[in-house]
């Protein structure tokens, strides 16, 4: 069992706010990272959809950029455990990405520049629940925040919104990515506290 | 943050599982075959756990995630540890 | 006796301020094992609504009994740092994982020259070696901070030590009439105040990521066995 230590207070936390359980809420936006930074200039920028028989379907950055866009106004909650609320964000909803896309698939592994992966089932990509953003609070996505474009899935623990992303394997099964396959859970919802394989 | 610590840094999280100290001991990388202490892995602690690189090729070596009840500890990264003993 | 660690009780006894920004923590931890010169420890803090959070520190003396002395540098909205330095008193108490780092380590029986190259906060386990140093092996720090008013330890420092030659670096203001303009550790500097390579030194570098990297390619530029510089790397902010 912990002592405490007499009045330390970490960072000011729990304004009155619901927060998923066991959040902290934090003013900040900690970067985390499990390795360097990748620098991906945006002429060479690339992200591909491949469907579970192989097809694929590429877009590059002028591409991206030619979609309709959308501004989600989005919480997001880390597994280590901070929370920010009403995040501003600029990008192109899955939905639209995915509308062209012929596929049987469940599942979806996210694949990032850099080497990072991390899996989550199709549908929660779908119905206005995902985007590839490249802009945050009015201003274009650095690389510390996973620029030039990262995945927004905010209902999902953090983590799953794979920052530098480059592409999506949609498969017929599950297949664990970069922290799933070391103890996190395959799902990750924060409000039932999913932090962990087998919570 | 994305700056590196080294693998000094893991000291006391491996400490926790091992009776032994595994910062001195030698890893040898799966991906490139470069040979080193431990303690000169390029480690990116500011994250869901603590991820060890390879100082010749950034290849992942070592992961280690800290659950409430359990660690997980993945060395797929290492081919070998080899890990001094006294006598 | 050989066992997984587990977290200790420590209890403060004392503070000291080294600097405006920096204060050492007298700590009493009744069942210490011991430490070696450059080993640190875990520290893990909990509030009373069960947040907890943890950071490392460099021991800054030498084993001596149950008595552990961290020095912790105020990082202006950091989490704990602020909590350390300015808020924590003795009577208090704290958690500790340690000791741990078996690598970046002097032992007093070693007989090699030493070389020591502290940035900022990284002269801590530093100290500690210095501060073990009882037989007649030679020393030379050198320790770069911005202004005089940063360094810790100062007066400890400036007291005369034979065969132990301090030189400062300072980066951003000096002295005045310092022979030196204010400049980051170069060449020139590690070459003058250093060790010879072929004297075969001990090389301990410490500090922030960019001056420990920097100055272990000096050192090997230098023609420094690159199996005898041993380094650790302090955060950006420990916080």
């Amino acid at each position: 069992m912990a002592i405490v230590s007499r009045g330390f207070r970490g960072r000011a936390r729990d304004e009155g706010v619901t927060l998923p359980p066991g959040q902290y809420l934090t003013e900040d936006f900690p970067v985390l990272s499990a390795g360097p930074t990748p620098r991906v200039p945006t002429d060479r920028w690339e992200f591909t959809v491949t469907t579970e028989v192989g097809v694929e379907h590429t877009w590059r950055w002028q591409d991206l950029l030619e979609l309709p866009h959308e501004k989600p106004r989005v919480d997001l909650h880390c597994v280590t455990k901070w929370s920010k609320l009403g995040t501003t964000w600029q990008g192109v909803s899955l939905d639209v990405l995915l509308e062209d896309v012929e596929t049987a698939a469940d599942y979806a592994l996210v694949h990032s520049y850099g080497g990072y992966t991390t899996n989550l089932p199709l549908e929660d990509l779908l119905d206005g629940q995902a985007w590839i953003v490249h802009r945050y609070d009015g201003e274009d996505l650095t690389p510390e925040h996973g620029g030039p474009a990262r995945l927004l899935v905010p209902h999902l623990y953090l983590w799953k919104s794979a920052k530098w992303v480059r592409g999506i394997k949609l498969l017929l099964e599950d297949e664990p990515g970069f922290w799933e396959t070391i103890g996190y859970h395959d799902y990750g919802d924060p409000w039932r506290e999913q932090r962990y394989q087998g919570d | 943050m994305t700056t590196h610590l080294d693998g000094n840094a893991l000291a006391g999280p491996l400490r926790e599982l091992f009776t032994v100290d595994i910062t001195t001991a030698t890893a040898l990388c799966a991906g490139c075959g470069h040979s080193g202490t431990v303690a000169t892995l390029h480690v990116y602690n500011h994250g869901p756990g603590l991820v060890a690189r390879c100082p010749g090729c950034e290849d992942v070596v070592l992961r280690l995630v800290r659950g409430p009840d359990a660690a997980w500890l993945d060395l797929r990264g290492t081919v070998s540890l080899r890990i001094p003993l006294a006598e | 006796m050989v066992r997984r660690l587990n977290w200790h009780v420590a209890k403060v006894v004392d503070v000291r301020d080294e600097t405006p920004a920096a204060r050492t923590l007298v700590l009493d931890v009744p069942d210490w094992p011991g430490h070696l010169p450059g080993q640190h420890v875990d520290v893990r803090l909990t509030a009373e609504d069960g947040y907890s959070t943890q950071r490392s520190y460099s021991v800054a003396t030498p084993a001596d009994g149950s008595r552990v002395e961290l020095t912790v540098q105020r990082v202006d909205d950091g989490e704990v740092s602020p909590y350390l330095t300015q808020v924590l008193e003795p009577g208090d108490q704290l958690e500790l994982r340690g000791p741990v780092g078996g690598w970046f380590v002097w032992r007093p029986s070693d007989t090699a020259p030493v070389l020591l190259v502290a940035g900022g906060s990284g002269i801590v386990p530093l100290m500690a070696m210095i501060r073990a140093r009882a037989t007649p092996v030679p020393f030379r720090l050198l320790y770069s901070v911005r202004r005089p008013e940063d360094r810790y330890y100062a007066d400890e420092l400036r007291r005369p030590t034979p065969g132990l030659d301090v030189t400062y670096v300072y980066t951003r203001t000096a002295p005045p009439n310092w022979p030196r303009p204010p400049a980051r550790l170069g060449v020139a500097d590690l070459n003058t105040a250093g060790w010879p390579a072929d004297f075969a030194p001990d090389c301990f570098v410490c500090g922030p990521t960019g001056f420990v990297e920097t100055t272990a390619d000096i050192l090997l530029a230098l023609g420094h066995d690159p199996r005898k510089i041993k380094t650790e790397r302090f955060g950006p902010s420990g916080g």
